[in-house]
């Protein structure tokens, strides 16, 4: 689907901040509050904006409990249905939060979260390589985050500037 | 007892104290002080630039540099300046590398100014010019533009303002504090005059960047300015690369050599680090200040259109960051209006008296600064202006 600047423009910023209120984009790209909640309106009936969500550092959780990792898989795809298939199979299930089908030396790249490395193993064993076409996993369990979607988990970049300047 | 005070050169006891500073100094000490008063990006130096002074320095490359600056520098800055505004400038002869577009000013200034010569300078405008027009023994005749005419020169205040002594025009588009940026045809009308009474023109162009409606045209490529042009130019704004303190200016090579000779006794040359940041700069951060630029002009136009619809009338700027709205309309000076707003509601303007003739009456908004930032301002800017 072809989109015109300003619903680019939207995109782009709902992508940065998606609090932002239809009142301030409205301003900001020199457009009224009702035709911007329009435009947003068609690009998620449109399914484009899929989903908004929030960005958690949930290391600094004490008490929550979660272990992320990424699996290479490796899949013999089918006849007709090429990949697809095989990864709606996997996406299906609720511990996996993405699916990417990957060039190079695997086929997915699949991220599972789990409560431990335990139940991720298990996750792995029982339910990912017994699908009929995965043919082999590599798991790689993340230790910590620095950096996600763009965003810097802990960033030390304050506002260095002095307040008044010429 | 000896007056210290007596030692003080009378140029410089007889200078005005910068009107900036004392709101840096009511401001500095405030906690929770949202600031629109800043001059400056508030995006940090690209990564890859960055990384290029840090690679320059673990090379070593630590020494002095050529008076004028990296010659590989100055080859980029030409092809810069020939491929962004159509100028031409022999890299070998007519570029100089300086410490900020602020000591370019200052070298042409000494270049150019006879005693008692006077320089033309457009107001409100950028708080160093007149100054150093005067340190420079000349005598600055301002010229105050006005907002209905958007804060743009007109040909016959131009006119009106030459005397026998006037030697050059100091303009500078996109402008501090105004924004406004002068189009090709708004040069042209005041080009002819300065043809016609043989002036030279300083253009202060380190906005050049920082255009959002249509493309910064220099008043270099202009036919028949380039010979008259001392053209200023740098990495402070656009490249988000103001604590570098790295600029230039482009002219014709006999005020060029004029610029070097006092360039090399007073300077020698600007920061090799920087230097070696700024040839990065040219050669991969275009896309960068493509990027900051669209994210500036989205934020002028929530500003603008804030402004106007809580009862700051305000004119759109094309350039720079900097809305200018009036504020004749609470019945305040600009410094009261100021003081009391970051008194009252913690949100940091600079009062527009500081720029010089015509800016009593408004304030400079910066909107180098977060959406976030700029929203909370703009609801404390209302509240001040309801009660
Ligand atoms: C119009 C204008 N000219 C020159 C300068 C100084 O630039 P630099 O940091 O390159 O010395 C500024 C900075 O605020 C400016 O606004």
């Amino acid at each position: 689907m072809k989109l015109t600047d300003r619903e680019i423009e939207i995109l782009e910023i709902l992508e940065k901040d998606a609090l932002l209120s239809s009142d301030s984009i409205a301003k900001m790209i020199g457009l009224n509050k009702d035709e911007t909640e329009e435009i947003i309106k068609k690009l998620q009936d449109e399914k484009i904006i899929v989903h908004y969500t929030t960005l958690i550092d949930w290391a600094k959780v004490d008490n929550y409990q979660g272990v992320t990792a990424m699996i290479d898989v490796k899949v013999t795809p089918k006849r007709g249905v090429g990949f697809r298939e095989v990864a709606e199979r996997i996406y299906r299930f609720q511990e996996v939060s993405s699916v990417y089908l990957m060039s190079g030396a695997y086929d997915l790249s699949v991220t599972v979260e789990g409560k431990s490395m335990n139940e991720i193993a298990q996750f792995v064993s029982e339910k990912l390589s017994t699908l009929d076409s995965v043919v082999s996993t590599t798991t790689h369990f993340q230790l910590k985050k620095y950096k996600h979607d763009g965003s810097v988990y802990d960033s030390d970049q304050n506002d260095n500037r002095i307040v008044v300047s010429p | 007892m000896t007056k210290t005070k007596e030692f003080v050169a009378e140029s410089v006891q007889n200078m005005r104290p910068s009107g900036i500073r004392k709101f840096f100094d009511l401001a500095a000490n405030m906690e929770g002080v949202v600031s629109l008063g800043v001059g400056e990006p508030d995006f940090v130096t690209s990564w890859s630039v960055r990384e290029a002074a840090i690679l320059s320095l673990e090379k070593g490359y630590t020494s002095y540099t050529a008076n004028a600056g990296l010659l590989e520098l100055r080859n980029e800055i030409a092809d810069y300046m020939e491929n962004r505004f159509h100028v031409k400038y022999d890299p070998k002869e007519e570029i100089i590398v300086t410490v900020g577009a602020s000591q370019a000013i200052d070298i042409a200034m000494r270049a150019i100014i006879n005693p008692g010569d006077e320089i033309i300078v457009v107001e409100p405008c950028f708080v160093s010019y007149v100054p150093l027009v005067e340190l420079a023994g000349g005598k600055a005749v301002t010229i105050e533009t006005k907002p209905e005419h958007d804060f743009k020169l007109q040909p016959d205040q131009l006119k009106q303002a030459i005397t026998p002594k006037t030697k050059a025009l100091l303009i500078c588009s996109p402008n501090n504090p105004t924004g406004t940026q002068l189009t090709k045809e708004d040069l042209q009308g005041i080009c002819d005059i300065v043809i016609e009474h043989d002036l030279l023109v300083i253009a202060d162009e380190i906005y050049a960047e920082l255009a959002y409606d249509i493309q910064h045209t220099s008043i270099a490529s202009i036919e028949g300015m380039q010979e008259r042009t001392i053209l200023i130019n740098g990495f402070s704004k656009g490249f988000a690369m103001t604590g570098w303190r790295l600029g230039f200016c482009c002219a014709p090579k006999e005020i060029s050599h004029a610029c070097l000779k006092i360039h090399q006794y007073a300077m020698m040359c600007a920061s090799t680090p920087a230097q070696y940041a700024a040839l990065e700069a040219l050669q991969s951060g275009m896309d960068d200040v493509v990027q900051m630029t669209k994210d500036y002009r989205r934020r002028r136009n929530y500003i603008v259109s804030s402004l106007n619809e809580i009862g700051l009338d305000c004119h759109i700027p094309g350039g720079a960051f900097y809305a200018f709205p009036s504020i004749k309309s609470t019945g305040l000076s600009s410094e009261e209006f100021a003081e009391k707003l970051l008194m009252e509601q913690k949100v940091a303007v600079v009062p527009g008296n500081v720029f010089g003739k015509g800016g009593e009456g408004h304030i400079r908004c910066s909107y180098a600064s977060s959406m976030e930032q700029l929203q909370e301002a703009i609801k404390r800017i209302k509240n001040f202006i309801e009660k």
